[in-house]
């Protein structure tokens, strides 16, 4: 499996070396692999819409989906502070329920996080909340979802490969995670974080997300024909439950200009076009 | 037997209805539709809920609750519009008939930049107290929420115009109701109560009847809310002109009526710490009894909230607040009393909300509960919900009343102490 998900990745990453500026490996720092990893994670175009479907399979080999549509916009262009739209449609008890974040990235300062429920017409505040708990009962968690903030690890650079540069990241404050340090496997060319090893002490592997797909969607930045690498499939693997999750995201969009006020209660309570069309 | 037959053709009804409509929702997706025209969904869900007292009600029935029921939504839209229907029909084991119920029937537009209009059957909330209402004068239904239905259905529908009015000083609601919509209160009919008159607790053998303002367009409502986002706090001011939205007679003579009624009221919502404060105040003037000295009419009241939520662990949430209610002009209340005892001036509410899951998410515990330490009585509410799958949930819960005067509010409902289950099937 993973020798197939290094050749989809070199692959692509070749493809995606024409839009994006690649430089030499090997003369990148530490710092620059982290904050170029963070923006093609999280922070590419200055805003993006997509639907995910996640399929969760548990040990028996029972699945349930999920089903949302996701709109992200960025405040500013320092790869720092989105804001986000969850739009439920699967499973039906969840349907038309919405889920608004603005993330706020500076260290200690807690994202607001809205849910409205549409039988109620309710539009409830959500206390911030462990971000090492499940996203939608999946295998993914809510920060693998919003993005874990590069301030909250030290990072290290243990080995360079032939595609990947594998930064070791230990937790500042060991108390808030459920891991001792986690691995992640940064496409060279693309600086796209394919794979994500979680350990718990002292080396044990209990949880893995691979990025099974990677593709190039065009896009318009600044008047400009770009592509932008995106990731496209991925799977969590929880070892110790042996349940995984298969996160599929298409329908993808970059730069479509969302408007700020977006982000609102109003486009809470009703969603924008923009999300429905 | 013949109820028990019913019963089984309603069953039968979901099940076909169930099939069908995921049909034409599968339909929905591959029918070429020309641009303008509405595209249309079916979901909703079938369910059976059953649940008994578990204390002797002489009033009631043994069972509280016991229902086989269908929801439809409807949701359909093009480029420009959004319509929704959502009903329910059910069988209903209590009143022993077929019911139904439009939940909901709108039009949505969007028709500038800066507007949003609502218009027609639709369930409405704003405010920030968690199952504590100040100024949120949208009509409840209590005796839903009392035998164990699903939490949703204690909002009920209002008949009515939205408008949204969005600007960079403030966002500005109004709802404009062309006739009262009263609460769903607490008749007798499925939940038993205290009865002035008869100076004991009622139910089906003395079904309330109120005399409802019900002339279109004459006993209208207006509410209105002012609404502003800063830094993450959200401020809002309030104003509400209408009535009562339970009747109320303390002579106990004639049918009960619902007083005109004014409120105004504000809160705040924002981030302190890890969790999440609110405060919300609200100022009931009861129009046709400024003095404090009509017994047709309540007196005017302050009302105060406070409340904080936080995670408190892993997918573990709490919620605190404390609710106080201030009769006002309460020297003229007591002089009415004519030495029958009434309320105190002050109703002192404790909340408490615990919320933990489970099993990535599919089992829920949750525990909702109200005290009263001025009327030592109480009101808890344990649930367990089950995602079976993604299309079957399993219900367990209790709604359990707790106090030893009958006339206090949750006391008076001491009988309908009740436990309820419930399966569903949603599509």
């Amino acid at each position: 499996m993973l020798k197939k998900t290094m050749v989809v990745i070199s692959v692509m990453g070749i493809l995606a070396g024409a839009g994006f500026a690649g430089e030499e490996p090997g003369t990148v720092s530490v710092d620059e692999i982290v904050k170029k990893s963070n923006h093609m994670a999280l922070y590419q175009g200055t805003d993006a819409k997509g639907k995910v479907g996640m399929v969760i399979t548990d040990k028996q080999g029972r699945t349930r989906k999920r089903e949302f549509t996701m709109l992200r916009r960025d405040d500013g262009g320092s790869d720092a502070d989105q804001k986000y739209f969850v739009f439920f449609v699967e499973p039906a008890d969840v349907r038309k329920m919405v889920f608004m974040v603005h993330k706020h990235a500076a260290p200690g300062k807690e994202d607001d996080r809205w849910l409205y429920l549409p039988g109620l017409d309710l539009v409830k505040r959500i206390a911030a909340g462990d971000k090492r708990t499940s996203f939608a009962g999946s295998d993914f968690l809510y920060e693998d979802i919003s993005g874990r903030s590069i301030t909250e690890d030290a990072h290290e650079l243990i080995r360079t490969t032939e595609a990947h540069h594998v930064l070791k990241n230990v937790p500042r404050h060991p108390e808030t995670v459920e891991f001792a340090y986690y691995l992640a496997y940064i496409d060279k060319k693309s600086f796209m974080p394919v794979k994500m090893e979680f350990f718990k002490k002292p080396d044990r592997l209990y949880r893995v997300i691979e990025v099974q797909k990677l593709e190039n969607i065009k896009a318009v930045e600044n008047g400009r024909a770009v592509t932008y690498p995106t990731v496209t499939k991925t799977v969590a693997r929880d070892l110790d439950t042996g349940s995984r999750t298969e996160m599929v995201f298409s329908h993808v969009n970059y730069n479509m200009g969302l408007k700020e006020k977006l982000f609102s209660e109003r486009y809470l309570r009703r969603a924008p076009r923009e999300a429905t069309r | 037997m013949r109820f028990a037959r019913s019963y089984l053709v309603i069953t039968c009804t979901l099940v076909v209805l169930v099939g069908l409509s995921t049909d034409i929702s599968a339909a929905g997706d591959t029918l070429g539709l020309p641009e303008g025209s509405l595209e249309g969904e079916v979901h909703g869900y079938a369910e059976l809920r059953a649940g008994c007292r578990t204390r002797n009600d002489p009033h009631e029935k043994d069972a509280s609750v016991m229902e086989a029921r269908l929801q439809l939504e409807l949701p359909a839209s093009n480029a420009w519009l959004d319509v929704k229907y959502k009903g329910d029909v059910w069988l209903d084991g209590v009143t022993e008939q077929v019911e139904y119920d439009t939940r909901e029937l709108w039009f949505f537009v969007r028709p500038l930049d800066f507007l949003d209009l609502k218009i027609g059957r639709q369930v409405l909330s704003w405010g920030t107290g968690d199952l504590v209402f100040l100024n949120d004068l949208f009509p409840k239904d209590w005796r839903s929420f009392f035998i164990g239905r699903d939490d949703e259905y204690l909002k009920a529908p209002s008949d009515a115009l939205k408008l949204g009015i969005f600007t960079d000083v403030a966002d500005v609601d109004v709802v404009y109701t062309p006739r009262f919509d009263p609460d769903r209160y607490i008749t007798g009919t499925y939940v038993s109560y205290w009865n002035d008159r008869l100076k004991r607790r009622a139910g089906r053998d003395a079904i309330v009847s109120a005399v409802r303002p019900e002339r279109w367009f004459a006993d209208y409502e207006v509410a209105v809310r002012l609404f502003k986002a800063i830094r993450g706090s959200e401020v809002a001011a309030y104003a509400y002109r209408g009535f009562w939205k339970t009747p109320a007679n303390r002579t106990g003579e004639g049918a009960a009526t619902f007083p005109r009624l004014n409120v105004y009221g504000a809160s705040v919502r924002g981030g302190i710490g890890s969790g999440i404060g609110n405060i919300e105040f609200a100022w009931y003037q009861s129009v046709d009894n400024e003095s404090g000295c009509n017994i047709l009419a309540r007196n005017s009241e302050m009302r105060y909230l406070v409340g904080y939520a936080r995670e408190i662990g892993k997918d573990f949430n709490g919620a605190l607040q404390y609710y106080v209610e201030q009769l006002l002009d309460y020297g003229p209340y007591r002089k009415t009393l004519n030495g029958v005892s009434g309320r105190d001036e002050f109703r002192h509410v404790i909340t408490v909300q615990l919320t933990k899951l489970l099993m990535k998410q599919n089992l829920k515990l949750s525990l909702s509960g109200y005290y009263s330490p001025s009327d030592n009585d109480a009101y808890i509410r344990p649930n367990i919900h089950y995602r079976y799958s993604d299309r079957i949930s399993l219900e367990a819960g209790a709604n359990i009343f707790v106090g030893d005067h009958p006339g206090t509010f949750f006391s008076q409902f001491r009988n309908n102490t009740n436990i309820y289950t419930a399966v569903r099937y949603s599509f």
